[in-house]
């Protein structure tokens, strides 16, 4: 009870003096995970409406797949990002790896599929609504899918939010990617492993207590913005 | 917009029929429609009333005959649908109206005088900026009607357009309906409502079982149906038992 106390007190004194080395490595967190939100942001949402109201075939299977890959586990996207990044790889020429960027590229791989899989499903809902009004007014499949996408815009934001906190909260795939460096890669998940295995518990909790703040912080604003659309747009 | 193009008239329906699952829904229906008159589709729940409407705009391929507009195959674009529950756009009620004549493919600088213009027809000048979605049902089916109206349609298909309103609000759709008729455009409508057939048909189609029972003049229908089942709808009768 006593570690705990004193890890406690020391963890809110770091976050009080906002210490340097933990606003660097909060930082960078925030970098990786929010770009890689962005990029599996842009690729995910198209895939999914297409997959909602598209109609070709393999449809089925695509979607399968990509429920399924909803629980990618970290380390392995980790392994495989750090196999095609790794010199011998093929895209080792470009020098990414244990850089941020090869950070970025792994999250972007693990979420994408969470953020295609859940748009589809809330496109799937509005297009059995809005199906025979939009093909009365001679909306093509294209435009039927930037229609609902906008339409469902609010609804969305959830697919997003979910994206991002499995990229802020997952280890595996930056700690292999990344190498933890210093400095240099070292973003709050893996310092809390890293920080806890050494015994150095203050730290380790002050970025615990951090990262769950932001995430809340985060799912709030989602919840307050959503409420305010459902009242201001029905 | 479309007006003072040629005729899509008549809307011709050779032998149509349709299933799903094995079920035949409408069973070898052959009409010709012609502009002007407004025909009012009635029979019971479950006849085929909505079935045969979305064949005839296209929203559904029927499963054997033909349908031809003026003796062309081709589904022409002047015509527009307004649905039971209108189904509105997360955008302001002169935002769906916009998006509608957008995909109408009229040109921007137009859009928005036209659109503004069709609110105003319904009533609906002031809400213009409002959600469309948080507007009464009432409202949200004149803005539907608005829509469907904007686009210039020379037919109009309304299915059960005031089965979710009020006596109130269905008494404006019922008054806009008429304008939109005088204004030269097509009704087609289905209802099961006797009273509102009564008020708004000029000529009635009678739909039996995904059959056309009776197709004639709605004064002669209502004064004396031709066939015993239209005669036991009309009295309230259950035709099976």
């Amino acid at each position: 009870m006593g570690t705990l106390t004193e890890s406690l007190a020391t963890a809110f004194a770091l976050i009080g003096a906002m210490d340097a080395k933990l606003a660097a490595i909060v930082l960078l967190s925030l970098r990786v995970s929010l770009t890689a939100t962005l990029l599996a942001t842009l690729v995910g949402l198209p895939i999914g409406a297409t997959l909602a109201v598209g109609r070709f075939p393999g449809r089925q299977v695509i979607g399968v797949v990509l429920n399924g890959f909803m629980g990618l586990p970290p380390v392995v996207v980790g392994l495989l990002i750090y196999l095609l990044l790794s010199r011998a790889g093929p895209l080792g020429e470009y020098g990414l790896l244990f850089t941020p960027g090869a950070m970025i590229i792994a999250q972007t791989v693990l979420i994408t599929p969470i953020i295609a899989a859940l748009t589809r499903q809330v496109i799937e809902d509005s297009w059995r609504e809005y199906q025979e009004q939009l093909r009365s007014l001679g909306a093509t499949p294209l435009r039927a899918s930037f229609t609902l996408l906008w339409d469902a815009r609010f609804s969305l934001f959830t697919a997003v939010l979910a994206g991002f906190g499995r990229a802020a909260a997952e280890v595996g795939a930056v700690m292999i990617v990344g190498g933890n460096i210093d400095g240099v890669t070292r973003v709050m998940t893996t310092t809390i492993a890293l920080e806890t295995s050494k015994g150095d518990l203050p730290l380790a909790l002050a970025l615990g207590f951090i990262l769950i703040t932001l995430v809340l912080l985060l799912n709030t604003g989602v919840h307050v913005t959503r409420q305010w659309a459902v009242r201001r747009y029905g | 917009m479309t007006s003072g193009h040629e005729s899509v008239f008549p809307l011709v329906l050779h032998g149509l029929s349709f299933s799903r699952n094995g079920q035949r829904i409408i069973d070898d229906v052959s009409l010709a429609i012609d502009a002007r008159v407004r025909s009012v589709i009635i029979g019971a729940n479950g006849a085929g009333k909505s079935v045969l409407m979305r064949l005839m705009h296209g929203l559904l391929r029927p499963t054997a005959g033909q349908i031809t507009w003026c003796g062309r195959e081709e589904r022409p674009r002047q015509q527009a649908m307004v649905f039971q529950r209108p189904v509105m756009l997360r955008r302001s009620a002169l935002g769906n109206v916009l998006y509608a004549l957008q995909l109408a493919g009229m040109a921007r600088p137009q859009r928005l005088e036209w659109a503004r213009l069709a609110l105003t027809r319904v009533g609906l000048a002031a809400v213009a900026r409002r959600p469309a979605r948080v507007l009464s049902g009432g409202e949200q089916q004149r803005l539907a009607l608005a829509r469907a109206w904007a686009l210039e349609p020379q037919i109009l298909f309304l299915d059960e357009p005031t089965a979710s309103l009020d006596p109130g609000a269905t008494a404006e759709v019922e008054v806009l309906i008429r304008n939109i008729a005088d204004s030269g455009t097509k009704i087609v409508m289905t209802t099961h409502n006797l009273g509102q057939a009564k008020r708004l048909a000029d000529e009635v189609i009678f739909l039996h079982r995904g059959r056309v029972v009776e197709y004639t003049p709605a004064d002669e229908f209502f004064r004396k149906p031709r066939s015993t089942e239209a005669h036991a709808f009309m009295k309230g009768e259950l035709p099976w038992m």
